[in-house]
């Protein structure tokens, strides 16, 4: 669907949600995207050129009822609020069948309007619409703006690039923290250097970052630990990832460049 | 080799008693507004100085009026509470041309709208942009908070005590403001919806 694709990204002042008649029954519904039921509703009284003061509940109900319809058969998600808004207007039309009571019948007709809170929500809701068109604008045209490039300072480079030698260090901290623990011999199970560069690079997709001595001292053996060490070595030397040391003797954390 | 040419710079830089003719104020202004990696306000600006923030303030309008006089390329702008360098927006092709650069994504409708309820109404709770947009807001608020748009400000005192919410400093960078009281009323919009 080419034509789908193309009103993906919204324009906020050139592009209006828009129902287009294709054919005798089957309307064409060509939105950017409805940002909820209210605007919805603005839009069809809009398009109705109905008074938003006097909104003809009946005709405006049964648009809105149809386009949710046709959007749940074009697939698109009709979330609750949207149908939470049918039920109101439902609500409201029913209410504005019931015969008034002939004693409130006074000269003050739009005394209690059922009509009325749903207008002063989509006053009110049209207001912070039109606030948000304001910062669309202005976002674009500071989108238009540049300053300088960042010049180096070590204030914006304050992380220090670990070096292999502290890798070493972290290295030997942990293996001589493993001599220490009891060794239980359990059946041995080999774990390949390249499965613990997926696992690694695993980890750091899915973290964003990895702290180093806590990634070496999952290893239950001494030949893991190696095999860990040098897949460490080895996505780094792949440029893929970064060694972070946030302050000297810190933790060694690999981060995804 | 001596260079007493570079002593009396050192010594002028931090002389506490300034003897300085405006221009060299403005000049010395603007070299400052260039290095800052932020936007720099007027009491930084003084107390670096040694001036009076009336002088720095006077010296930042006869820069910017410079600027303007010479069509420059280049602006001085008053954004989130300081002063800042910039490029002039109509060159932003060429300049997105030189930097290999596109514009980043625009925030979608009800992300904006979101924004919106969030600046004018902060701080603001996530049933209370309910009410006024009709609509769960919780993806746009997700989007707007990994943007660093808005910030958490607290847990309101009421039933569940729910999160309230409102803009950050990147927000008054991003959407080009001096401070939050440069957004236009919400009361001036009503005219403006009025007439659409």
């Amino acid at each position: 669907m080419t034509e789908e694709q193309e009103h993906f990204s919204f324009d906020f002042h050139t592009e209006r949600p828009e129902i287009v008649a294709a054919g005798r029954d089957e309307l064409r519904v060509r939105i950017g995207d409805f940002a909820g039921p209210l605007d919805l509703l603005l839009y069809l009284i809009k398009q109705e050129q109905a008074n938003i003061f006097d909104i003809p509940i009946a005709k405006i109900t049964a648009k809105y009822l149809e386009t949710i319809q046709l959007m749940k058969r074009l697939d698109i998600a009709v979330a609750a609020d949207f149908l939470v808004m049918a039920a109101t207007l439902i609500e409201i039309k029913s209410k504005m069948l019931l015969p008034r009571d002939p004693k409130a019948e006074d000269e003050e007709i739009d005394f209690d309007d059922p009509r009325r809170e749903l207008v002063d929500r989509l006053l009110e809701y049209e207001k912070f619409k039109t606030a948000a068109g304001m910062l669309h604008e202005r976002t674009t045209i500071e989108q238009a703006t540049f300053t300088r490039g960042t010049l180096e300072t070590d204030e914006n480079n304050s992380e220090v690039d670990a070096t292999v030698f502290d890798l070493l260090t972290v290295f030997q901290k942990i293996v001589a923290r493993h001599i220490e623990e009891v060794k239980m011999e359990i059946e041995r199970e080999e774990i390949s250097l390249s499965d613990m560069i997926r696992a690694l690079e695993g980890r750091i997709v899915e973290f964003g970052e990895v702290n180093l001595s806590g990634f070496f001292e999952e290893m239950r053996s001494h030949r893991e630990l190696v095999t860990a060490f040098i897949a460490a070595l080895e996505i780094v030397r792949s440029e893929a990832v970064r060694l972070v040391q946030n302050k000297t003797f810190g933790e060694i954390l690999l981060r995804r460049a | 080799m001596e260079d007493p040419v570079s002593e009396n710079v050192e010594s002028a830089a931090v002389a506490k008693a300034p003897a300085r003719t405006p221009g060299e104020l403005v000049a010395l202004v603007e070299a400052l507004i260039f290095v800052s990696e932020e936007p720099i306000g007027t009491k930084l600006l003084a107390d670096i100085l040694g001036e009076e923030k009336g002088a720095i303030q006077a010296a930042v309008e006869q820069l910017s009026a410079e600027y303007v006089e010479r069509s420059s390329g280049l602006q001085i702008r008053e954004i989130a509470g300081g002063y800042q360098i910039a490029t002039r927006p109509e060159f932003h092709e060429e300049i997105r041309a030189f930097l290999k650069t596109r514009p980043s994504a625009k925030l979608s409708l009800a992300s904006l709208e979101t924004l919106a309820v969030i600046a004018y109404k902060q701080p603001v709770t996530v049933p209370e942009i309910l009410e006024i947009r009709g609509v769960q807001s919780a993806t746009s608020i997700k989007t707007l908070l990994d943007k660093r748009l808005i910030v958490a400000k607290g847990r309101k005192e009421a039933v569940g005590r729910p999160m309230q919410y409102g803009t950050s400093k990147d927000f008054l960078l991003q959407f080009g403001l001096k401070d939050l009281s440069e957004l236009p009323s919400i009361e001036d919009f009503e005219d403006l919806a009025a007439s659409v």
